[in-house]
């Protein structure tokens, strides 16, 4: 078998980036993918933010599948009866900044397989990676059933359930608390019927996310994405709450579709498809060693998810890594040095973006997340307000402020919300 | 809807090899069954007393394999080509 300047495990994001640039740049490079097909084993809620992309597929939008772009973003708390709303839209006309794109993962993971492959690189789908080829300590290659496929260096974007990680010894078994749960539906529904419930001009889309109630007060949420004619529905719970409360996500699921505020954007959908995956919400205090001898690991696997409450990204992480991981490799190639002493580069690379450095801002942002108060007694507190201002049963009213002081009454004490509002700065 | 009528509207290449393995001595003591709730493809049920995996409509999510601390469950992933193949994601 020949050898390869490097070989990628997984034709995600991350994958795929870390392939592009390497045979951009002329290396001889192997992408292995386990599913029949890149993308066969990626869902998501979801939604693309960022530049990353941008930056390794300049407009990439205008060629690849994307469902639509988003122009409205609102962010709903739920009780059982109730919703309250921020409600933010955006039609990005003057062309300033890069929208979101909604995206579906099967059809735009393989869109980017192929932009690998006329790049130069080898698409391998179907193929299991189940152990290293080592050399001492150094990886020089991967084994697939009972061959091997020797490389200079090895480029771990084979996801959250990396078993391979774990193998290399850059990290131990992801922990049930660092973990949610994501289920999702796609639901069928004619682009007009979008359109109109969701107030989208043409191809404009709506990100509709939900605190409260769709998780029953678990930390997590619900999530509405408007693809072109479906929608993604879906909820995402931490998954040490699941074991501990005992719930099934799955029944979460059909209450949040049957949450009236919900239902009525949905109503209609006929099912395409059930999906669930896992999402590493911990950030960098679950993140692994992120190289060694011969190899490095880049997206989900590696825990590069920023979520802060109002943003969760993980693909314009995996990119942006994909992409660092790719130069690392092609300075190592340069030097022909393939050494953990080599490979540094990649982690200062990272360091030196927006992926390290955001998810050092945010690094309190997982642990505050973990206060049931946001998910509900906040709600709870926010729409039960609401319906005291608005309010109008025969009696006289009373002073605006003084009914916010009576909302709270007996909820929280005075103490608690000063102390959530100080972690909250602090995370946020 | 039940979620095995939601599962048979996915794509799946099934394989004659089952990927997933629980042990029977270590479920049989085991009080919580944990995997009963976690699973959300629903592929743990119990079967003549005793918890089985049906592989059939596994998700591949991965989130048995980090709920069960009692060392029962065996995970790998499907042979490569095998398993769920999501026509949308």
């Amino acid at each position: 078998m020949e050898n390869f300047d490097a070989i990628v495990v997984g034709a995600g994001p991350a994958g795929c980036a870390a392939a592009y640039t390497m045979a951009k740049a002329g290396l001889n490079v192997l992408v292995l993918e386990r599913g029949k097909y890149a993308g066969a084993k990626n869902t998501w809620g979801g939604a693309l933010f960022g530049s990353a992309m941008n930056e390794v597929f300049p407009e990439f939008w205008k060629e690849a599948p994307v469902e639509r772009s988003v122009s409205r973003h609102a962010i709903s708390f739920l009780t059982k009866d109730a919703c309250l709303s921020v409600d933010y839209k955006d039609s990005h006309s003057d062309g300033s900044s890069t929208p979101g794109f909604i995206i579906l993962r099967a059809k735009f993971d393989q869109w980017m397989a192929g932009k690998v492959e006329k790049a130069g690189a080898i698409i391998a789908a179907g193929l299991e990676v189940d152990d290293f080829i080592r050399e001492g300590k150094a990886i020089r290659g991967v084994k697939v059933g009972g061959e091997e496929f020797p490389a200079n260096v090895v480029i771990l974007a084979d996801g959250v359930n990396s078993l391979l990680a774990v193998k290399a010894g850059l990290r131990g078994e992801f922990k049930a608390k660092d973990l949610k749960q994501g289920v999702k539906e796609v639901l069928r529904l004619p682009r007009e019927v979008i359109e109109d419930r969701f107030n989208l001009r043409g191809t404009d889309g709506a990100v509709m996310e939900f605190v409260g109630h769709c998780t029953l007060g678990l930390p997590g949420g619900g999530f509405i994405y408007t693809n072109l004619d479906s929608l993604s529905v879906g909820v995402v719970v931490q998954l040490s709450a699941l074991l501990e409360k005992r719930v099934k996500a799955s029944e979460l699921l059909e209450e949040f579709k049957a949450h009236p505020a919900v239902q009525s954007l949905i109503r209609g959908g006929e099912l395409l498809e059930y999906s669930a995956h896992l999402i590493p919400v911990s950030g960098i205090s679950m993140m692994p060693k992120l190289f060694a001898d011969g190899i490095m690991i880049t997206g989900d696997a590696a825990a590069m998810v920023l979520g802060t409450g109002l943003i969760l990204e993980g693909a314009n992480f995996a990119v942006a890594a994909g992409v660092a991981a790719g130069n690392a490799a092609i300075r190592a190639r340069e030097k022909n040095d393939y050494s953990s002493a080599a490979l540094q580069s990649y982690e200062q690379a990272l360091k030196d973006t927006f992926v390290l450095k955001d998810l050092n801002t945010f690094r309190e942002a997982p642990h505050f997340l973990e206060n049931e108060r946001i998910y509900n007694a906040y709600p709870q507190w926010a729409c039960d307000l609401m319906s005291r201002i608005f309010c109008s049963n025969g009696k006289p009213r009373k002073n605006t402020f003084q009914v916010v002081r009576e909302s709270m009454k007996g909820r929280f004490n005075i103490m608690q919300l000063f102390s959530d509002f100080m972690r909250a700065r602090r995370a946020m | 809807m039940k979620v095995e009528d939601k599962l048979a509207l996915n794509k799946f290449e099934v394989d004659r090899e089952v990927h997933i393995r629980v042990d029977e001595q270590i479920c049989d003591r085991c009080e919580p069954k944990d995997c009963l709730y976690v699973c959300p493809a629903e592929c743990y049920v119990i079967r003549d007393g005793h918890v089985t995996f049906s592989y059939e409509g596994c998700l591949e999510c991965g989130s048995c394999r980090f709920s069960c601390d009692r060392g029962a469950i065996t995970w790998v992933n499907p042979r490569g080509g095998f398993g769920i193949c999501y026509q949308y994601g």
